[in-house]
């Protein structure tokens, strides 16, 4: 090895976890990533051999929240082998050092692995004024750009770094944007959630590992193997959204049966995200299996397509609780009284035409009504 | 009795693909927009029993794809009659870019909306307000094929819902596909209010048979009318 960087499963065998728990932890990675049975072995190998990815991981805006969901990966191994390790190089909120040295530590990842290391973002980045956002006296945006310039690829984690999440909603004061609308020329993946779930975090870590490049991504940059269905298409109340049965308040019967959330504004329809499958806190449950409707954190602009508990967004400048159907029937009720009128007026009309028209016509010029 | 005798001749205006469109294009708009809104909002009907006793909802979005499809093709068909059909079903008489279109359009507002004039409108097809709505309405139609098939491609391997799938990206997911899907629902059926009020007026007021045109084909229209149509200037293609 060119660097002698010791490998994820000697740093892992060092720790003290054994060669079953690590082929485990391979296997669980492959279900996740939907490889067939022989890309155990590739992850496996890949593991065993390759030297560990230099990442650097920054905090911008965000609250944390994807570390934290992280660091609760359903295998311990994940955070184990990749987030201990990770901050061995930097990553703002779990490594040791901090100030000069961590500075260096940073800048050091960057000189001894031009090309090779991966920049992971939390957070999105101010543009109205960079100074929103400022660590060690320089912004987010000078951060990012430098430390981009010679990485491998940008992993952006949750909404914030892929969409801007509550800081860039209406109205957005801090011009604040995600990652792939700052720079440009970077293979750029999308770890979309608030916060994305930890399996998909450990899964998106273990694909760039094992086979060298960036997992197939959706149209908004989305791995595929975790967002390429809809939360509506793998929920396990599916049943009841065909069968018509739907929960209609949170205390009534359909809500204790377990129905449809759909009526609660679940936006489980219009989000892809993998929570009916892999699901939270080591598979233990999801939003819509505790009774609440997903709000769609997976998707661009979550925050401005409120309120949660409504099915259909509200239109801005119409109030918060006026939805399109408010605005639709209204107009229907003017239609109808324009149509009235019109009506009324015609026949006013075409009365006295009649009543002046004399009692029978054959010439060539009737009069027209 | 009152009666009246005067000169009029039967055309044919309406041919049987137009007449065919129309009809179909009424029936699927009409099982879409009350399918729609159910999807929209479901009629929560239904307590205290199992999910595998029932499909309803299931049966209403099964209805709701299949005449979207069959709306979808109707109208890429009067689309292409748009362009083989007879004077009055082409393309030239629904886009006003001739001055006399326009002029036409506000004589129509003068004396069919406001009543405040009672010139006669020449137009033996429809006349030039009546077929811009339509053109609009046409757009409206191609926005909606656009976000429900962007909505459906999700759901679907078939190729032709596939055709759609950049739909949802470009507008940055399906939450905004869905409330614009929403939004042109209520477009048709304000249109479809207007419009059947309209075909009532028109009758009444014209009595040129507009109302059965639309089955049978044939109106009856004035001589006097019919010669101004012959003898119009080439540089205006509108009826």
């Amino acid at each position: 090895m060119k660097n002698k960087q010791p490998s994820f499963y000697e740093e892992v065998r060092g720790d003290g976890i054994s060669r079953k728990d690590f082929l485990k932890f391979c296997a669980t990675m492959a279900a996740f990533l939907g490889l067939e049975s022989s890309g155990i072995g590739q992850i496996v190998k890949a593991l065993e051999t390759k030297p560990r990815l230099p990442v650097i991981w920054f905090h911008f805006q965000e609250c944390t929240c994807c570390s934290e969901s992280f660091i609760r990966a359903s295998h311990p191994i994940v955070a184990d082998i990749v987030l201990g390790k990770i901050s061995l190089d930097y990553q703002e909120t779990l490594m040791a050092a901090s100030g000069v040295q961590a500075e260096e530590a940073y800048k050091a990842v960057m000189a001894k692995f031009p090309g090779e290391y991966i920049v992971m973002v939390e957070g999105s980045i101010p543009t109205e004024n960079e100074a929103y956002c400022c660590i060690g006296g320089r912004s987010a945006k000078q951060i990012l750009e430098e430390a981009v310039q010679n990485c491998k690829a940008v992993v952006a984690w949750g909404n914030c770094a892929s969409a801007g999440c509550v800081q860039a909603a209406s109205p957005n004061p801090t011009g604040a944007k995600p990652v792939h609308k700052v720079i440009s020329g970077k293979p750029i993946i999308n770890v979309q959630g608030c916060p994305p779930i930890a399996d998909v975090m450990a899964g998106v870590v273990v694909h760039l590992l094992t086979f060298d490049r960036i997992p197939q991504l959706d149209a908004l940059g989305r791995p595929k193997a975790f967002y390429s269905r809809r939360v509506h298409d793998t929920c396990y109340r599916r049943a009841n959204f065909d069968a018509g049965l739907f929960v209609e308040s949170f205390d009534d019967e359909g809500a204790k049966k377990g129905y449809c959330l759909y009526k609660m504004g679940c936006k489980g329809p219009v989000t892809y995200n993998s929570c009916g499958i892999i699901k939270w806190n080591d598979g233990v449950s999801y939003p819509i299996q505790s009774g609440h409707p997903c709000i769609g954190c997976s998707e661009e602009g979550f925050w401005d397509n409120g309120p949660f508990y409504q099915h259909l967004p509200s239109i801005a400048g119409f109030g918060i609780e006026t939805t399109a159907d408010k605005i639709g029937l209204g107009l229907g009720v003017a239609t109808a009284v324009g149509v009235a009128g019109h009506a009324i007026y015609t026949n006013i009309r075409k009365k006295k035409e009649i009543t002046n028209a004399p009692e029978s016509v054959s010439e060539t010029e009737a009069p027209k009504v | 009795m009152r009666s009246r005798t005067i000169p009029m001749r039967e055309v044919h205006v309406w041919e049987m693909p137009v007449r065919v469109y129309h009809w179909v294009n009424a029936l699927c708009v009409t099982v879409l927009c009350v399918t729609g809104f159910l999807i929209g909002n479901p009629l929560a009907f239904m307590k205290g029993t199992e999910a595998y006793l029932n499909y309803w909802f299931g049966t209403v979005r099964f209805i709701h794809f299949v005449s979207a499809f069959v709306f979808f093709f109707n109208f890429i068909f009067r689309t292409y009659w748009g362009f083989v059909g007879n004077e009055f079903s082409r393309w030239y008489n629904f886009i006003p870019l001739k001055r006399c279109q326009w002029k036409e359009i506000i004589n129509v507002i003068k004396v069919d909306v406001l009543q405040v004039s009672h010139k006669e409108i020449d137009s033996i097809g429809h006349n030039s307000l009546a077929s811009f709505i339509y053109f609009l309405t046409f757009l409206i139609f191609l926005l909606q094929c656009l976000t429900g098939f962007g909505m459906y491609a999700a759901m679907s391997d078939a190729f032709l819902p596939k055709l759609f799938a950049w739909i949802v990206p470009l507008m940055g997911g399906d939450m905004h596909v869905r409330q614009l899907h929403h939004i042109l629902m209520w477009s048709f059926i304000l249109f479809a209010m207007v419009h059947i009020y309209l075909v009532f007026y028109h009758d009444y007021i014209e009595r040129r048979g507009v109302t059965s045109s639309m089955i049978g084909g044939w109106k009856f229209i004035e001589e006097d009318v019919i010669e101004r149509h012959d003898n119009r200037s080439e540089d205006c293609p509108k009826d």
